[in-house]
């Protein structure tokens, strides 16, 4: 390590960069034929890795505009992707406030509040949610099939109730957050109590403002976390202008009907925003995966 | 950093509004657990119930002031947490399906609102237009004639009296037309008897197929066969022992149980896929775990150059949704004209059945799920590599030691306690990864010969998944109960992982 000859040097450098281009290569393979597949004639025909005759047909449907092939035949869009996308950013930013505002009210009630029961409370609430929500989907459609009942609103196929269903994930996030007030100096919160500010005002003037950093973080995981989602959407989802994008690409590829050019320009134009938010977040979101490891 | 203090508002807040929307909330939970109540769904009525009287309680009184920073978030969890498991675990214990999908209740009125038509009171009829929106119904047979009716869809009731034909009878099929509105009125003859459009030219009265006598049993009036409500199936039966649809759920104890413990056909695929989930788990973690620490170490490296750029593209998987992957994965996998078997075969000349064959399914879930998953365990051993001193790999590679020997011998050990939480996290995340076999394969391909569908990539969550929500079946009672068997497991998985934290923790605190 220390004490190194600059020949062996050099040659295990070739060795380390070889070993992460080659790997690289198979890693970066499915995104690059994507790209490729994107441009290519119809959704059978077999290419060339560089399609031999581009067509934006794949792309314009993605878009959700029809196309002119050059032989006058018009090509619908086989479904509403960017309605689809649009339903996932709503459902996803939904569920990121909403599990912001539970969780960081809820944290700092476990951190600062002292009342009975506390640290029972936050271990129940621990213990409950080690059982994957996606376990109890039969329930959960069971519950949201009455709700239904009194008001289409919280029915199946309604997006208020997927959100919901998101919002209750918050123990982690809570757990995340009150080790994070735990960290706070006491004596802020009390020197706003002597200056007469009610726990809610010492929580919304002192604790949130602090806690901005760690909120964006939590609000991106919980928006890639919608996002991703496909088991509660794919319960709760039923008609094809309410699905997200995570179940309703699922149909491109269909035995019946295999749309495989225009899932790759659709996934493409998808996935790329959502990418571009993670890789810019990521930084944060590694060094909170590790707190949390760490804290256990 | 000090609080500032002349920021803090001292205005009190307006009560009457906070008190207006509290009571507004309140009632607005309490009307929905009153309307559970009515269609026989008690269980949610008393959770809404329990959540409403909460609420307002809570919000309401300064005395439960404390209560109002948690309860959000403890109702949510219990709403849709803890009741959906424990509902999960209680339909274990039913035979809820698509033939038992009623309450009892439902099953009932579905049967007594059937009816028949009475094919003696079966009469033609027209429809006379008196030109203001409104119309007269005429009944040749019987010379009755109707009140004036709108015929617009909601529902109408006139009487009809003698009369004489009247003028601008409508053509037949400008009848049909206003079909809506027919089948939404009732007329009520001189003597005593209501008509119902029976059919595109009719008019006739309808009969009611079942009648309650005691007991709770229904009659036929048509035969008068009697029909038992058998609390045990959660079905009528007639005397005759013909089964009558539709069915109610009812407790059925243990029976889900013994079907999966004593009914070969759903007990060998069972274990099958148990085996496989534990494989699938234990796999994915050792491989992801192998690829990312060999990438975290290689990165490592102090004389490595252009880090930043390798960094950020091996973290592409995990940055990409991973629906999107899975779903590319799947067509690039496609037997017939996905590009993986294109390129295999102008090299090698064979074209790997990925989706029919039962173990190259398994490697190609194994391979893309290691391709999402390693990027994660980088980022991690990346993390703890940092924490191991360098003093000690100097020392070893002073006394000459290879790398290879410092790296199994000062490195893995150092960095192993730490990870082992996050691995057997890891674990519990695949074991659950329902997400993964359901848009890749859909747990296909399936396995001869089983009463339920299962196939040779099922884990257990996607075997419950389709148990429920498959196309040929809806046996949420059996979904439920393999559900609660996963519960144990998750359970143990669960208690494993916390005594490791806890481990993790004290080593930690001891160096």
């Amino acid at each position: 390590m220390i004490v190194e000859r600059p020949r062996d040097l050099r040659i295990k450098k070739v060795f380390a960069h070889g070993f992460l281009i080659v790997f690289l290569a198979f890693i970066m393979f499915p995104f690059l034929m994507v790209i490729s597949i994107s441009f290519r004639e119809g959704n059978f025909t077999i290419g060339d890795i560089l399609p031999r005759n581009p067509t934006l047909e794949h792309w314009y449907l993605a878009f959700g505009l029809d196309y002119v092939r050059p032989d006058g035949t018009v090509i619908e869009p086989p479904y509403p992707v960017m309605l689809w996308m649009w339903n996932s950013i709503k459902l996803g930013l939904m569920a990121g406030f909403g599990v912001l505002v539970i969780s960081t009210v809820s944290a700092y009630a476990f951190s600062r509040i002292k009342f009975r029961g506390r640290a029972a409370l936050l271990d129940g609430l621990f213990i409950i949610q080690m059982f994957p929500t996606t376990l109890a989907l039969i329930a959960l459609y069971a519950i949201f099939d009455s709700l239904g009942e009194v008001s289409p609103f919280l029915g199946i196929d309604s997006h208020l109730s997927v959100v919901m269903v998101y919002w209750s994930g918050v123990v982690l996030h809570i757990w995340t957050l009150k080790g994070y007030f735990d960290g706070i100096d006491t004596a802020l919160d009390k020197a706003a109590a002597i200056d007469g500010a009610t726990p809610w005002q010492t929580f919304r003037l002192v604790f949130l403002p602090l806690a901005v950093p760690m909120m964006a973080v939590i609000f991106v995981l919980v928006f890639i976390g919608a996002i991703n989602d496909y088991p509660v959407a794919s319960v709760l989802l039923r008609s094809e202008d309410n699905l997200t994008l995570a179940v309703g690409s699922r149909l491109y590829l269909n035995e019946f009907k295999y749309l495989w050019g225009d899932f790759a320009a659709a996934a493409i134009l998808s996935g790329v925003p959502i990418t571009i938010v993670f890789l810019i977040a990521q930084k944060y979101l590694v060094s909170g995966l590790g707190d949390g490891a760490v804290k256990g | 950093m000090s609080a500032p203090a002349d920021a803090i508002p001292q205005t009190e807040q307006p009560q009457y509004l906070r008190l207006a929307i509290v009571a507004l909330v309140t009632l607005g939970l309490l009307y929905a657990a009153f309307h559970l109540y009515l269609i026989a769904q008690p269980l949610f009525a008393v959770a809404l119930l329990t959540v409403g009287v909460l609420f307002g309680l809570i919000y309401s009184r300064q005395k439960y002031y404390n209560a109002r920073f948690i309860f959000p978030g403890v109702a949510a969890v219990m709403l849709f947490v803890a009741l959906p498991i424990g509902y999960t675990i209680w339909i274990g214990f039913t035979n809820y399906s698509s033939f038992n999908l009623l309450t009892f209740e439902r099953a009932k009125s579905v049967l007594m609102s059937r009816g028949s038509v009475d094919k003696s009171t079966e009469q033609a009829f027209a429809v006379a237009d008196l030109g203001d929106g409104r119309f007269q119904i005429w009944l040749p047979d019987s010379s009755l004639l109707s009140g004036p009716v709108t015929l617009s869809g909601d529902i109408e009731e006139a009487e009809v009296e003698p009369a004489t034909e009247p003028p601008a009878l409508l053509a037949a099929k400008d009848a049909i037309k206003l079909r809506s509105g027919l089948q939404a009125l009732t007329l009520h003859t001189p003597d005593g008897i209501a008509l119902q459009n029976s059919g595109l030219r009719t008019f006739a009265s309808l009969m009611p197929d079942y009648r309650e006598i005691e007991g709770g049993r229904l009659e036929r009036i048509a035969d008068g066969v009697v029909l038992t409500p058998d609390h045990t199936q959660g079905f009528y039966f007639a005397d005759h022992g013909e089964k009558i649809a539709p069915g109610w759920h009812v407790n059925i104890g243990w029976d889900n149980f013994d079907r999966i413990f004593n009914n070969a056909g759903i007990r060998e695929p069972m274990i099958g896929i148990f085996i496989w989930t534990v494989v699938f788990a234990t796999a994915s973690v050792a491989l992801t775990f192998t690829v990312g620490l060999a990438l975290g170490v290689v990165l490592q490296w102090e004389h490595l150059r252009g880090k930043a750029i390798y960094r950020i593209l091996l973290i592409l998987p995990y940055a990409v949704p991973s629906f999107i992957s899975i779903l590319v994965f799947r067509g690039l996998f496609n037997q017939n004209f996905g590009e993986i078997n294109l390129i295999l075969e102008a090299l090698f000349g064979v074209r790997p059945e990925w989706f029919t064959d039962a173990n190259l399914a398994r490697t190609m879930i194994l391979i893309v799920n290691t391709w999402l998953g390693y990027p994660y365990m980088m980022l991690l051993a990346m993390g703890f590599l940092q924490g191991v001193p360098q003093d000690h790999k100097k020392a070893a590679a002073l006394e000459g030691a290879s790398a290879s020997r410092v790296f199994f011998k000062i490195t893995l050990p150092q960095i192993l306690p730490p990870f082992m939480p996050l691995l057997i996290a890891s674990f519990a995340f695949n074991f659950n990864n329902m997400v993964l076999v359901l848009l890749l394969t859909r747990g296909l391909p399936d396995i001869v010969g089983t009463t339920v569908p299962a196939g040779q990539t099922d884990i257990l969550a996607s075997f419950t998944y389709r148990i429920a929500f498959g196309f040929s079946s809806t046996e949420f009672g059996l979904a439920g109960a393999i559900t609660l068997l996963i519960f144990v497991l998750v359970s143990v998985i669960s208690y494993v992982n916390f005594v490791a934290m806890r481990r993790g923790t004290q080593k930690r605190n001891a160096r």
